[in-house]
């Protein structure tokens, strides 16, 4: 059965008809062209396809579009404004936490979402909220160090006469 | 770790891959969609063994959105990835040997489609009992697994037996010899991304074939055999890979079916792996039970050494042969072992095929060697770092067994990381629950041979400048995280005075870009990087000679600098590298130079020799601190410090990426990581059950990188991917013994094995997990061979202080009757 929709997706709403058991991950990949969503499992198992739903981090794998309609899906794709890195984004690239870069996608949204809730996280914090996030290339080390970083980045621009 | 005057050369900088990674822009293999495409999915065998006796596949034929439906005999040619071991098909015909092992494949409308095609068709299978482990497979008489080997029985692959220097003398010579046991268990990449391919027939006859693989070339080949057409008619494009780990290093049944299906509906065919079927595509690392024999003097000198190994294969060759060498390969390029005897057995199983996983072959025998050596030790009342540097090899020197090294940073890393960890302190001086390990280890920086036994390059770069100051670096290197495409920017930019960032890359493309055999063996950095520098080199001397007859300055006075061409110490007086471009094309014409490299010849004279060179060597040690808990038998590690000889890094941040990535790898393999089986049933297909270190496993990691110049790496580079692998895992077996007096000569070291351990030594026994012994086979008759003369004597003075570039002119490199890199 195929049912009508809307979704917004990074600001921008699409009218859709789609198979009512197509997943939130199988739409925003295959239906909206969107494949900077990846998929390591389809299983809710290793965090990969996770994407952003009114600031929340949703395993998209485990998402029916109809669950989430109305609300504001960010994908990596709408992470960075026009031609600027977000700060989470130029410092993984800075500091090598993106090897295969696979991961990558829903390690940043992760990330962003803790960042929003809490600008200052102590490392194990950061940790505790990406553990549902698998990595096999880096050994998570650079992972947290960006994160560090960008959080840092982010207070000194926010914070007024912080900004370099 | 810089200050040589380079400009990125051995400094930190951000990978060139590195927007589009996390952008979402890096389109990988799933990522395509292509007008017109269909999906195809694989029908799977779902007994461990079993003849096929009857197939129809009518009904999914006949199903709505089904376009095609092939099994076996639409692809009757068999391929494997070893010349030697061309055992598999594509679809199995008459008989299935593991649970995964695909019999027919659809291409339909969607995925759903493809997959409720698959369901409809028909099979019959009469089972056969299945063969499950390594005792298994040497005790059964009648049933075969493969209908091919090297007997005497009948499920055996491989059985090699080579022997070095005099053996028995060696044993003769020594004050004590102590014999242990181990088994190191399987485990596999669980890359992140899952194998997928895409193929397009076109209507010229020509096939193009993108998919996440390590290795076009070897699918280019086999695509060419298996399906008829000449290589000149396939296109290879390897797209980015989310992660490989030796994984995606042969060629697979998806790809060929992808092809095929492409061809008989003249559609674009995906197929990509779900997660369940890439724990059956494996490759990983293989099940091995090992026995070590070493003699010593009393301070600790090794007089000689036994080694024997059991790998189980699973059900197919893939690398096994190579993978059953290298498990005796490798010791005597760490240790100096003057009489040296290996025996390895590789049998099959029904089970997915092992094949090469980070460190191929090597892992396992490492594990059983520095455990020995940890226990050699104790016996003789040495200190684990002694009995290390006693045996340590020297820079420049060869093994017993033919090997040649070349820099070697062994004892700089012993001595560098027993200091940073403060492990003289701390080894058994801990409290009870705490402890310290150590270990070092030696890898390849790549192959010395290719798969295919030939004289032509392993590497080749095509480079371009046009008028514009556009730069274009062309290789079949292919970037599966490691950071390849880095290198190559990298290495071109620095010689040219631009940043890796302006480097434009075409990669992994056999229509496109000249041959890079592929990223296995630790080798890109190394070769296709010196074939990078060649390149780079000629482009240098064009534009430097045109610069010179414009500004009438002699070229050795000139300098390549900050994007400008000039006399040196006055840039001002020099041109762009724009300017330099345009007045080099209007000098020569086109710009384009090549670059190639090839290793010099460094095999051995004795057949097995082929598996152990390389052009050089890297080296590793590390000291794992551990906690363990004596109630519940969990093992915690608390801190990892090692030292890696890398010659000198190309990047410094991908080469501590690598390192810290091989040491969070073997974490895994050491503590947890485990592929196993029940009753012919993975036990886990799944990233929730087979487990693997969260960030919450992973401890802080001290790296140090240990800088020797190879004076044959491009700017003296060697490899980063492999080793750091390799001495982590055994440390965490020494310092769980550190900690808590138990040896697990097993791994994984699952807590219920340091639970079992403690409470048998708790009634007295000795405290060990681990194989009682290995069964009793029939080795072949050993091939004996003679030591190089004057092996271990030093071939010449360390590298010069201005070494890593490339193969240095007027200096011999034993057994290299033909000179450099490139050879031309």
């Amino acid at each position: 059965m195929k049912v009508p929709l809307t979704l917004r997706v990074n600001g921008e709403a699409y009218d859709l008809l789609v198979p009512v058991h197509k997943t939130l991950l199988e739409v925003l990949r295959e239906d909206l062209g969107l494949t900077g969503t990846k998929h390591g499992c389809e299983l809710g198992e290793c965090g990969t396809c996770t994407v952003l739903v009114d600031g929340e981090p949703v395993l998209s794998c485990l998402t029916l579009p109809v669950e989430v309609q109305g609300r504001e899906i960010t994908t990596v794709e709408g992470l960075g404004r026009r031609g600027e890195l977000h700060p989470l984004q130029a410092a993984f690239v800075e500091l090598g936490a993106a090897q295969c870069g696979y991961c990558t996608p829903g390690m940043l949204l992760a990330a962003k979402a803790l960042l929003d809730r809490n600008p200052a996280p102590a490392r194990a914090e950061i940790a505790a909220w990406l553990a549902g996030n698998l990595c096999r290339c880096t050994g998570y080390l650079k992972i947290l160090e960006a994160v560090e970083l960008a959080a840092a980045r982010m207070r000194a621009r926010s914070t007024p006469g912080g900004a370099k | 770790m810089s200050g040589s005057g380079f400009r990125y050369i051995g400094r930190p900088w951000g990978r060139v891959d590195g927007p589009g990674k996390t952008t979402g822009e890096t389109r990988y293999a799933d990522d395509l969609i292509l007008p017109r495409m269909l999906y195809g999915k694989l029908l799977r065998s779902h007994l461990p063994h079993a003849r096929i006796v009857r197939m129809d596949v009518s009904r999914a034929r006949a199903m709505p959105g089904v376009h095609a439906v092939i099994t076996g005999d639409d692809l009757p040619v068999k391929f494997g990835i070893m010349p030697s071991s061309q055992d598999e098909e594509a679809l199995c015909r008459d008989k299935v040997r593991y649970v995964g092992d695909p019999i027919a494949a659809v291409a339909a409308v969607d995925e759903e489609t493809a997959e409720r095609a698959c369901e409809a068709i028909e099979v019959q299978y009469e089972p056969l009992p299945a063969i499950m482990s390594i005792e298994e497979a040497l005790r059964e008489g009648t049933v075969r697994v493969q209908e091919y080997g090297d007997g005497p029985l009948p499920n055996v692959h491989k059985n090699v037996s080579l022997e070095f220097g005099d053996v028995a003398g060696g044993f003769a010579d020594a004050e004590y010899v102590r014999e242990d046991v181990f088994f190191f268990q399987g485990n596999t990449h669980l890359p992140m991304e899952q194998h997928s391919a895409v193929a397009y027939y076109d209507s010229t006859g020509r096939l193009t074939l993108w998919s996440s693989t390590q290795t076009p070339h070897y699918v280019h080949r086999a695509l060419s055999k298996v399906l008829g057409l000449p290589m000149g008619r396939i296109r290879v494009v390897a797209t980015p890979v989310g992660g490989g780990f030796g994984g995606k290093s042969d060629p697979f049944s998806h790809e060929i079916c992808a092809a095929k299906l492409a061809m008989v509906t003249g559609r674009p065919v995906k197929i990509t792996l779900t997660r369940e079927e890439v724990f059956y595509a494996h490759r990983g690392r293989h099940p091995v039970l090992m026995w070590i024999r070493t003699g010593v003097r009393r301070d600790g000198r090794i007089t000689a050494c036994h080694v024997k190994s059991f790998l189980d294969g699973g059900a197919y060759g893939s690398y096994g042969i190579a993978t059953t060498y290298y498990t005796g390969a490798l010791q005597t390029v760490t240790y100096r072992i003057p009489a040296y005897k290996f025996e390895g057995v590789r049998v099959w199983t029904n089970k997915p095929p092992c094949g090469p996983k980070r460190g191929h072959g090597t892992p396992q025998p490492r594990f059983a060697l520095e455990v020995h050596l940890d226990k050699l030790a104790e016996d003789l009342g040495l200190d684990p770092v002694t009995i290390r540097l006693v045996n340590a090899t020297e820079p420049f020197t060869r093994t017993v067994t033919h090997l040649r090294i070349t820099t070697n940073g062994l004892r700089e890393c012993l001595d560098r990381v027993v200091e940073a960890s403060g492990f003289r302190q701390k080894h058994g001086r801990l409290p009870f629950g705490r402890g310290v390990g150590l270990a070092a280890s030696t890898y390849l920086s790549g192959a010395g041979l290719p798969i295919y036994w030939n004289d032509m390059p392993h590497s080749e770069v095509q480079l371009r400048v046009d008028r514009g100051g556009g730069v274009t670096v062309s290789c079949g290197a292919i970037d599966i995280g490691q950071g390849s495409d880095s290198v190559l920017a990298g290495i071109v930019a620095e010689v040219l005075g631009l940043d890796p960032q302006e480097i434009s890359l075409v990669t992994a493309d056999t229509d496109l870009t000249p041959i890079d055999l592929g990223s296995y063996s630790s080798r890109v950095t190394f070769m296709a990087g010196n074939a990078a520098l060649q390149a780079a080199r000629k482009m240098r001397d064009l534009l430097v000679a045109a610069v010179s007859t414009h500004l009438e300055v002699d070229p050795d006075d000139l300098v390549v600098g900050d994007h400008r061409i000039h006399p040196a110490g006055a840039p001002a007086r020099g041109v762009s590298f724009q300017e330099a471009a345009g007045l080099a094309e209007a000098l020569f014409g086109t710009l384009v130079t090549v670059g190639s490299y090839r290793p010099p010849h460094l095999a051995g004279p004795y057949k097995g020799s082929g598996v152990g060179p390389s052009p050089a060597y890297s080296f590793t040690a590390a000291v794992v601190e551990v906690r363990v808990d004596p109630e519940t038998g969990e093992v915690r590690v608390e801190r990892v410090w090692i030292a890696h000889d890398i010659g000198r890094p190309i990047n410094e941040t991908l080469v501590v990426g690598q390192i810290e990535g091989s040491v969070y790898m073997a974490l895994g393999e050491a503590l947890m990581e485990e592929q196993v089986f029940r009753k012919g049933l993975h036990k886990i297909p799944s990233m929730l059950e087979y487990k693997s270190p969260t960030v919450l496993e992973m401890p802080p990691v001290e790296t140090i990188l240990v800088i020797t110049d190879d004076p044959e790496g491009p700017f003296g580079a060697k490899e980063a991917g492999q080793g750091p692998l390799l001495p982590v895992i055994p440390a965490v077996a020494n310092a769980v013994y550190d900690a808590v007096g138990v040896r697990i000569d097993e791994v994984p070291i699952t807590p219920d094995k340091v639970l079992a351990a403690l409470e048998q030594k708790a009634k007295g026994g000795e405290g060990r997990r681990g194989p009682a012994g290995v069964p009793a086979f029939p080795f072949r008759a050993p091939i004996k061979v003679e030591p190089p003369p004057g092996w271990s004597v030093p071939w010449r003075s360390p590298a010069p202080a201005s070494g890593g570039v490339g193969v240095p002119d007027g200096v011999p490199l034993p057994g290299d009757a033909r000179g450099g890199p490139g050879g031309r």
